[in-house]
């Protein structure tokens, strides 16, 4: 609980100009969100895999089923789309059918080959 | 309704028809090859200085084809000023197939957003849905469903003459797949907000931040409008209006973000809710607010939406308080006007609140046309610039202490967001959320040095291969770029699916059958407005078994209202009725034959015709008779008919005497209906006297007034009765067609 501190903590903004107070209010939008950018940046998730099989053609069912070895292989930070990718160059066949191989568990040595087992 | 397909896989449909029902079974037939005809967002086409009957319009845009303009237009030529912002309708039924004939009906009140609700529960499901299930308070959102309404959609546009914008949520576990979903299937715009998520949902916020970068830039790949979710802050804290320095920093805060991510800043809309109710004195509380978020946030767009945070049962106390929001829309800005339905309060909104809720914005909004220009914002006055300026200081100070304490996360984790204290107070109760909880906690994952994802627009560190023209080059083109991969999965359900459900409905589309409806068809429901001169608790009880008593089952109190403690109160009570009703065997009979306006001119000028006219008995209203006679109503002083107009509170006597000495061939009288039968009184006194001073043959008597019908009116003597609506035209029409008959 703290009670209505508004008038003592202002001394510092009661100086700008409007347009100095709203250039203010930008920079530190801009300074709250950069290292959340960043995080995003540099980071996937299981959902944001799924929407580059999805991008790939692949339905949602193939799309999850994928999806989820890959990230029980630990194999997501590596792009489940490029692991797609590889398994169909290798097979010479269209990633949607190497996202359906894979799906029903087929050709997860191919991968294991290239990305290695399990490291999480 | 009929597909056919076209240009190997696409399929177009034949236009709607106004006098046709929406075929729904038709817009399933070969849906896994409809392809939307469009993508992104649509604004409204201004019209500077538009010129619609004698009026001149200041903020409106282009017109619809096809519409229901509103109640009132038929005294003004029947024009239908659309306003300049898009106007949101917002369904929820729980089924597609009901939701879009829903939307026909909006659209034709000149609604151009169809905000499709989703299914409570979906954002916490890690994946799409397929098929077509049953939702509860919306949709579930899946590619068959959004598939079908865009079909609708499509149609819809074509009827009405005018791009309507096709709206769900990119939020939950499943954001990025959503995005990609919605932006191959041409839905126009979403809500997406990190922060909704992470305060709302409790989905992890690391899980959440990461997935909405990539969702962004999916959307602003075919340039969807973004919503954010800041107004929800409004709709949950206890003191609504002492959010406002926080709802600045969370509208800041997904801003900045979605630039960050690839979004053009004039697809990013602000969802702004003016913030309180009367009886606080809301509109002196709001401004001040609404001025800092457009000073502040010039460069974006604004979503008007209406309160809901003080919403009670009663439609016309929501239908008063969306006008005050209206008006702070008119008074500073919108870009998209949201309704709230007046029955939000009560239930899930039912198909003519959708309808009412439009009306009331294009009704408000036409209404305070340009008012703009003579009634601004006193912004001198010390008082509303120094409000102006707290927030905005209030708001730089949260941002402040936010950065010192550790950032974003860490604000989250110390309560910062949705406290009722109005920032720096703060009263202990906002939302707290940890980072390592929520729903897909721990689920993301850093991207190795060799991350690569093989698409178009995908947002963050991608290590393609050098020399591409394209992202999508590996795989010869992604879903974005060429939509006949998009592939499509059909019903999974076997039970819980469209088909399903229409089967039980389909004997009322096959024969035709009527059964009323509130949200879906043939559900029965009907409301039934009583007084009960009892206090509240008794009147409740006693509605619901006088519901029961008219044969409706599982009546529902929707709403009471004290008038007063002992004398007496006002029941709403729902029900279903499970009657239905076969028009074939309704006897319609047939509606009146007016004459054209040539032939009646015709005949007054060969034949002359000449009617006496009065309100009679102690009624002042003159309104009625004069739009019967006066030229500029389109009256029968038009049609060269010689009117005598006795004025108001005119004797029966007299009325007869003037008819006699003018030598007219009608006399019209003009009446209320009363409690003491004065109008019946009235007739039957004219009726008579015209027999005992034998003119009755001679004259044509003809009585008016709202609630008259010929019916009754010839029941009390007269030759013809006129009700609500009647215009001069059909007095005359009747009045040549009785002389006509009288000659022969």
């Amino acid at each position: 609980m703290r009670e209505d501190t508004y008038l003592q903590e202002r001394g510092h903004l009661a100086g700008l100009t409007d347009e100095q107070l709203e250039a203010r209010f930008w920079e530190l939008a801009g300074e709250v969100v950069e290292p959340l950018v960043e995080l995003a940046r540099t980071h996937t998730s299981p959902s944001i895999e799924r929407s580059v099989l999805m991008r790939m053609g692949l339905d949602s069912r193939t799309c999850m089923a994928v999806a989820a070895e890959c990230e029980k292989r630990g194999l997501l930070g590596h792009g489940a789309g490029q692991i797609v990718l590889h398994c169909a160059t290798k097979w010479s066949c269209p990633v949607t059918e190497a996202g359906r191989r894979l799906a029903a568990g087929e050709g997860w040595d191919e991968v294991a080959a290239k990305w290695g087992v399990r490291r999480v | 309704m009929k597909s056919r397909p076209s240009g190997g896989c696409a399929v177009s449909d034949a236009p709607l028809q106004p006098n046709e029902k929406l075929d729904i079974p038709a817009l399933l037939q070969d849906i896994a090859h409809y392809r939307p005809r469009r993508k992104g967002w649509h604004w409204r086409e201004p019209v500077p200085d538009q010129q619609l009957g004698p009026f001149t319009y200041k903020e409106t845009s282009k017109g619809l084809t096809n519409s229901v303009p509103l109640p009132a237009a038929h005294y003004f030529g029947d024009i239908d000023p659309q306003p300049d912002c898009v106007v949101t309708t917002e369904i929820a039924s729980g089924r597609f197939e009901d939701d879009i004939r829903r939307m026909r009906m909006a659209a034709w009140h000149g609604a151009d957003h169809m905000m499709v609700i989703r299914t409570a529960g979906q954002s916490h499901m890690d994946g799409l849905l397929e098929g077509t299930p049953e939702g509860i308070g919306g949709i579930a959102v899946t590619r068959k469903q959004v598939r079908a309404t865009r079909r609708a959609i499509d149609l819809i546009e074509d009827e009405v003459g005018r791009p309507i914008n096709f709206h769900s949520y990119v939020s939950g576990v499943a954001g990025p797949e959503m995005a990609v979903m919605f932006a191959e299937e041409g839905v126009n715009g979403a809500h997406q907000d990190p922060q909704y998520n992470v305060l709302y949902r409790n989905i992890n916020m690391y899980r959440s931040f990461v997935d909405a970068a990539v969702a962004k830039q999916v959307m602003a790949s075919v340039r969807m409008a973004q919503i954010d979710g800041a107004h929800n802050a409004n709709a949950t804290a206890r003191e609504a209006w002492k959010v406002m320095p926080e709802l600045l920093v969370q509208h800041a805060i997904n801003c900045a973000y979605s630039v960050a991510a690839g979004m053009p800043q004039a697809d990013i809309c602000l969802s702004t809710v003016p913030p309180d109710s009367p009886p606080a004195p809301c509109m002196r509380m709001d401004l001040p607010y609404a001025v800092a978020l457009r000073d502040l946030f010039g460069q974006y767009k604004m979503r008007a939406q209406q309160n809901t945070r003080y919403m009670e049962s009663c439609g016309r106390e929501a239908t008063v308080s969306h006008v005050m929001n209206l008006m702070i829309s008119r008074l500073t800005s919108a870009d998209i006007q949201s309704t709230i339905t007046p029955d939000e309060g009560r239930n899930v909104p039912w198909h003519y609140n959708n309808v009412h809720a439009v009306n009331t914005a294009r009704q408000s909004l036409v209404g305070m046309d340009g008012l703009r220009e003579f009634v601004r914002l006193d912004l001198d006055n010390p008082e509303f610039r120094d409000k102006v300026r707290e927030l905005k200081e209030r708001a730089v100070l949260f941002f402040e202490a936010m950065q010192r304490d550790g950032g974003y996360f860490a604000a989250v984790e110390q309560g910062y967001f949705v406290d009722s204290g109005q920032y720096p107070e703060t009263n202990d109760d906002g939302i707290v959320r940890y980072a390592d909880g929520g729903v897909a906690a721990g689920t993301i994952v850093e991207r190795a040095d060799d991350y690569m994802a093989p698409v178009c627009h995908h947002f963050g560190l991608n290590h393609l291969p050098e020399g591409l023209s394209r992202p999508c080059e590996p795989i010869g083109g992604c879903t974005l770029c060429d939509v006949e991969k998009v592939p499509f999965t059909d019903e999974l359900d076997p039970e819980d699916n469209v088909n399903v459900r229409l089967e039980h409905t389909a004997e009322l589309r096959a024969k035709g059958l009527l059964k009323p409806e509130v949200e879906w068809a043939g559900d029965g429901i009907v409301v039934v407005t009583l007084f009960l001169p009892a206090a509240e608790r008794v009147a409740e009880f006693a509605a619901l078994e006088l519901a029961k008593a008219m044969n409706l089952h599982d009546p529902e109190v929707i709403h009471k209202q004290v008038m007063h403690p002992a004398e007496g109160t006002l029941v709403e009570v729902k029900g279903r009725l499970d009657v239905t009703i076969d028009p074939a065997t309704l006897v319609i009979p047939p509606p009146p034959d007016i004459l054209s306006a040539d032939e009646v001119r015709a005949f007054v000028k060969e034949h002359g015709l000449k009617v006496v006219g009065a309100t009679v008995g102690e009624d002042e209203h003159s309104v009625g008779m004069r739009e019967i006679i006066d030229i500029k109503h389109g009256g029968l002083e038009g049609f060269g008919v010689a009117c005598e107009y006795l004025g108001t509170s005119v004797p029966v006597e007299k009325v007869l005497d003037a008819a006699i000495e003018h030598a007219a061939d009608a006399v019209l009288i003009s009446t209320i209906i009363t409690h003491g039968d004065m109008h019946r009184q009235n007739m039957e006194k004219l009726a008579d006297l015209a027999v005992e001073k034998g003119v009755r043959d001679k004259l044509l008597l003809i009585a008016g007034g709202t609630q008259v019908t010929s019916e009754l009116a010839r029941g009390w003597g007269m030759d013809a009765g006129f009700g609500r609506g009647t215009k001069g035209i059909d007095v005359a029409s009747f009045m040549v067609k009785a002389l006509r008959q009288r000659e022969k």
